[in-house]
C-alpha cells in the first residue's frame, strides 16, 4: 500500500510538471500570436474568448507570472483548455473528447495484445535458445527500426485498393453516422485493422526482445535448475518458474515504454487520416492552433499517466515484494 | 518510437539480473577491440554505420543532380538517370535521399551525444550520492521518463518556427535522457558498494576521481549502449518531425522527403519510388545501430549470445537440449552412463566415520 501511495505521489508531481511545462511553453512564441489571429478571425472571437487566448499566452503584461500561473490553474479545473482556431468556435476540450476515444481504443487494444503476442514469442525465444526463434531477432529488429509511420505508408500501399478488404483512410465509413450499431461497429473495426496491425508489426519486436534477454538471464538461476532436478515438465519450468519471473522487468518496461507508442502512433493516425488525436495533432500543426496542440499534450500525458497507474496496480498484483509492509 | 532494444536497460535495482561489465584493463584494450570486432553483428553494424557516416560526410558533393533542381522527367521510375525516380516536380530522389543523409546521421549524433552526457552526469550522480540529491534526480529522470517525448518535442518545434537542425538536435538531445539516466544510476548503484570502491574511498581517493577512473571505465559499455539507443531515436524523431512537416525549413533529410511524397499523393499515383529508398535509408541506419548495440549487450553479458545449435541428436535417434547447468550424457554402450568410480577410503584417516566404513 505504501508504495502505491508512492506511485500516486510521483504521478501528482509528474502531473503538475506536465501542466506546468504546458503553461510555459506558449511563452516561448516569439511576437504577439493573439494579435495576428484576432485579426485573423477579423471580429469573430468573443471578449471571453480574447482574454482567454491571453491567459493561455500569458501576454497579460498588467499581471505577474504568478498570478498568471494561478488563472492558468483555474481555467483548468473548469475544464476550459481555450477555443481551438482550425474548429473555430469549438472549445479544445469537446475536440479532444471526439478524438480520444479513437485513440486510446486503438492504442490500447493494439497495445496489450503486441505485449501479449511479443513476451510470449520472447519466453520461447529466450528458452529455446538455438532454435528457429534466434532468426526472429533480425527480422523484428528490422521492423522496429523502421519508422512506424512509414510501415503504414507501405501497408497502405500493399494492401489496400479499390477492391481491397482494407479501407485506406479513415475511422468508418463515411456513409454511417458513429453509433453503437450493427452497421458501424464492424465498419470502425474494419477500419482499424491495418492501423493496429502496423503498431503491432513495430512494437512487437521490443517486447520479444526484453522478454527473450530476461528469460536468458533467469534460466540459469539455481531455482530453475532445482525445477528441473525435480523432475517438473520443461513446459512447468519455462512458464511457472523462469516466465514468471522474467515478466516483472517486462512490465515496468511495458508502462516506461508507453509514451514511445503513443508517439509513434499519432503518426500511424497521420497517414491513415484515422480520426483520432493525431490527426487532429496535425491539423492543429498547420494552422498554428497553439491551444490545440497544448489541449493534446496535457490529454496524452495524463492517458499514458494513467496507463502508468494501471501497470503499477499489475506490478503490485504480481510481485508480492512490493505488497511486503517496510 | 521504439523500445530501447538494450538488455542493460532491464537492470532493476536490487535485483542483480545484470553482470557487471568487465573493466577493461588499459594495455589490454587493443585485444578486447579486437574481440569485439570478432562478434559478427559488430562488424556488421559498424560496416554500414561506416557507410553512412562517409555519405553523410561526402554526399552532398556527389549528388548526380541538384536536389532542388527540377527537370521535366515527372514522376518517373527508376531508370539510368534517376536511380530512385524522381518527384512531382522532376527532382531527383536518388539526390534527395543523399543530400539528406547529412542532417540525419548529424542530428543524430548530436543529440545522442549531448543526451548520454546529460544522463551520464545526472545517473552517476544520482547513484553514486545517493540520499536527497538521488531521490531529487531520480524524481526528475522519472518526469521526463513518462511525459511522452515525441508529443512534447512537436509542440516545442512547431512553436519555435523554423528550427535549425542544430536546435532540433538540441530539443531532442534535451528530452531523451532520462533513460539512460536511469539505467546508469542502476548500474552505479551497484557498482558503488564494491570491493575496489570501497578501497579507493578508504585510500582517501577524491570523488571526482572515484567516479572518473574507477567507475566510468566499467561503465563504458553501458554508456556506449545508452548513446547508440538515443542516436536511434534521435534519427526517427528527426524523421517524425521532418515528416509532419515541421522542420521544413531545414533543408532535405528523409523526413522531408516522405512529407513531400505524402502531401503530393505519391501512394494514390502508385510512385514507389518516392517513398521507398528513404524509409530502408532509415531502416537499415536503425538495424546497424541496433546491431552494434546487441553486439555490446552480448559482448557485456556472454549469456545473451545466441547459443548455436544447442539441440544434439543421440546415436540411440533421442534429442537431448543443452541447458546451461545441465551436461547430457550422450554415450548410449551398455556401460552405466556415469563414469564415477567408488571413492578410495582413506584408512589412515583419522574421521571416525571413514574408519567404520573400513572395518566393516
Amino acid at each position: 500500500m505504501r508504495y502505491f501511495l508512492q506511485r500516486i505521489a510521483f504521478y501528482l508531481f509528474t502531473l503538475w510538471a506536465a501542466i506546468t511545462l504546458n503553461f510555459f511553453i506558449p511563452r516561448l512564441v516569439p511576437g504577439d500570436p493573439v494579435q495576428s489571429l484576432i485579426a485573423k478571425f477579423r471580429g469573430q472571437l468573443s471578449t471571453e474568448a480574447i482574454n482567454s487566448l491571453y491567459v493561455l499566452f500569458g501576454l497579460d503584461d498588467d499581471k505577474s507570472l504568478w498570478t498568471q500561473y494561478i488563472d492558468y490553474w483555474k481555467q483548468l479545473f473548469q475544464g476550459d483548455l481555450g477555443l481551438s482556431f482550425t474548429f473555430f468556435p469549438s472549445p479544445v476540450s469537446q475536440i479532444i473528447a471526439d478524438a480520444l476515444p479513437w485513440t486510446v481504443l486503438l492504442v490500447g487494444i493494439t497495445t496489450v495484445i503486441s505485449f501479449l503476442i511479443g513476451t510470449s514469442l520472447g519466453v520461447l525465444a529466450g528458452w529455446r535458445r538455438g532454435s528457429w526463434t534466434d532468426g526472429l531477432l533480425p527480422v523484428t529488429t528490422f521492423f522496429s527500426s523502421v519508422p512506424y509511420f512509414w510501415l503504414g505508408i507501405i501497408a497502405i500501399f500493399l494492401l489496400t485498393g479499390p477492391d481491397s478488404f482494407f479501407p485506406s483512410s479513415g475511422g468508418f465509413d463515411s456513409a454511417l453516422i458513429p453509433a453503437w450499431d450493427q452497421y458501424f461497429i464492424p465498419s470502425a473495426l474494419q477500419h482499424s485493422l491495418l492501423p493496429a496491425l502496423t503498431i503491432l508489426i513495430s512494437s512487437v519486436s521490443g517486447w520479444i526482445l526484453s522478454m527473450r534477454n530476461m528469460m536468458v538471464t533467469v534460466a540459469s538461476e539455481d531455482y530453475i535448475t532445482v525445477a528441473h532436478a525435480k523432475g517438473l515438465s520443461e513446459r512447468r519450468v519455462a512458464v511457472s518458474y523462469a516466465a514468471r519471473n522474467a515478466l516483472l522487468p517486462n512490465i515496468s518496461g511495458f508502462a516506461l515504454s508507453l509514451g514511445f507508442i503513443v508517439g509513434g502512433t499519432l503518426l500511424v493516425e497521420i497517414v491513415f487520416s484515422y480520426p483520432g488525436l493525431g490527426f487532429i495533432l496535425l491539423q492543429a500543426l498547420g494552422a498554428k492552433d497553439y491551444p490545440l496542440m497544448q489541449g493534446i499534450f496535457l490529454v496524452i500525458t495524463i492517458s499514458v499517466l494513467v496507463a502508468n497507474l494501471l501497470a503499477d496496480v499489475a506490478y503490485l498484483l504480481l510481485d508480492p515484494r512490493t505488497r511486503k509492509e517496510g | 518510437m521504439t523500445i530501447p532494444t538494450s538488455s542493460t536497460a532491464q537492470v532493476i535495482p536490487g535485483q542483480g539480473a545484470m553482470a557487471a561489465p568487465e573493466g577493461a584493463k588499459p594495455s589490454k584494450a587493443k585485444r578486447q577491440r579486437f574481440l569485439f570486432l570478432k562478434n559478427k553483428k559488430a562488424a556488421f553494424g559498424l560496416l554500414i554505420l561506416g557507410l553512412y557516416v562517409l555519405f553523410a560526410i561526402i554526399g552532398p558533393w556527389i549528388t548526380p543532380y541538384d536536389p532542388d533542381a527540377r527537370s521535366n522527367d515527372l514522376i518517373q521510375p527508376p531508370s539510368a538517370d534517376h536511380w530512385f525516380g524522381t518527384t512531382h516536380l522532376g527532382q531527383d530522389v536518388f539526390s534527395q535521399v543523399l543530400d539528406g543523409t547529412r542532417p540525419v546521421v548529424f542530428v543524430g549524433f548530436l543529440a545522442g551525444a549531448i543526451a548520454t552526457v546529460l544522463s551520464v552526469i545526472i545517473g552517476i550522480t544520482a547513484g553514486y550520492l545517493g540520499g536527497k540529491t538521488d531521490d531529487a534526480l531520480s524524481a526528475l529522470s522519472n518526469v521526463f521518463l513518462v511525459i511522452p517525448a515525441i508529443p512534447l518535442m512537436i509542440i516545442i518545434t512547431s512553436i519555435l518556427d523554423s528550427a535549425s537542425n542544430l536546435l532540433i538536435a538540441l530539443i531532442i538531445g534535451l528530452t531523451s535522457w532520462s533513460w539512460n539516466a536511469r539505467v546508469l544510476r542502476a548500474q552505479t548503484l551497484s557498482l558503488r558498494r564494491r570491493d575496489y570502491i570501497e578501497a579507493a574511498r578508504a585510500t582517501g581517493e577524491k570523488t571526482w576521481r572515484i567516479v572518473g577512473f574507477e567507475l566510468l571505465p566499467n561503465l563504458t559499455a553501458v554508456i556506449a549502449s545508452g548513446f547508440i539507443g538515443t542516436v536511434i531515436f534521435a534519427v526517427l524523431s528527426l524523421i517524425t518531425l521532418a515528416f509532419i512537416g515541421i522542420v521544413s525549413a531545414a533543408g532535405w533529410n528523409w523526413g522531408t522527403i516522405l512529407f513531400w511524397a505524402q502531401g503530393q499523393q505519391a501512394l494514390a499515383q502508385g510512385a514507389w519510388w518516392w517513398f521507398v529508398p528513404a524509409g530502408l535509408a532509415i531502416a537499415f541506419l536503425g538495424t546497424a545501430l541496433s546491431l552494434i548495440n546487441f553486439a555490446i549487450d552480448e559482448f557485456v553479458s556472454p549469456r545473451l549470445r545466441s547459443a548455436g545449435k544447442t539441440k544434439l541428436k543421440t546415436a540411440s535417434g533421442g534429442t537431448v537440449r543443452m541447458r546451461i547447468g545441465f551436461t547430457p550424457v550422450l554415450s548410449n554402450s551398455a556401460e552405466p552412463h556415469t563414469r564415477a568410480w567408488p571413492i578410495p577410503i582413506n584408512t589412515d584417516g583419522a574421521t571416525p566415520v571413514a574408519r567404520e566404513v573400513a572395518g566393516s
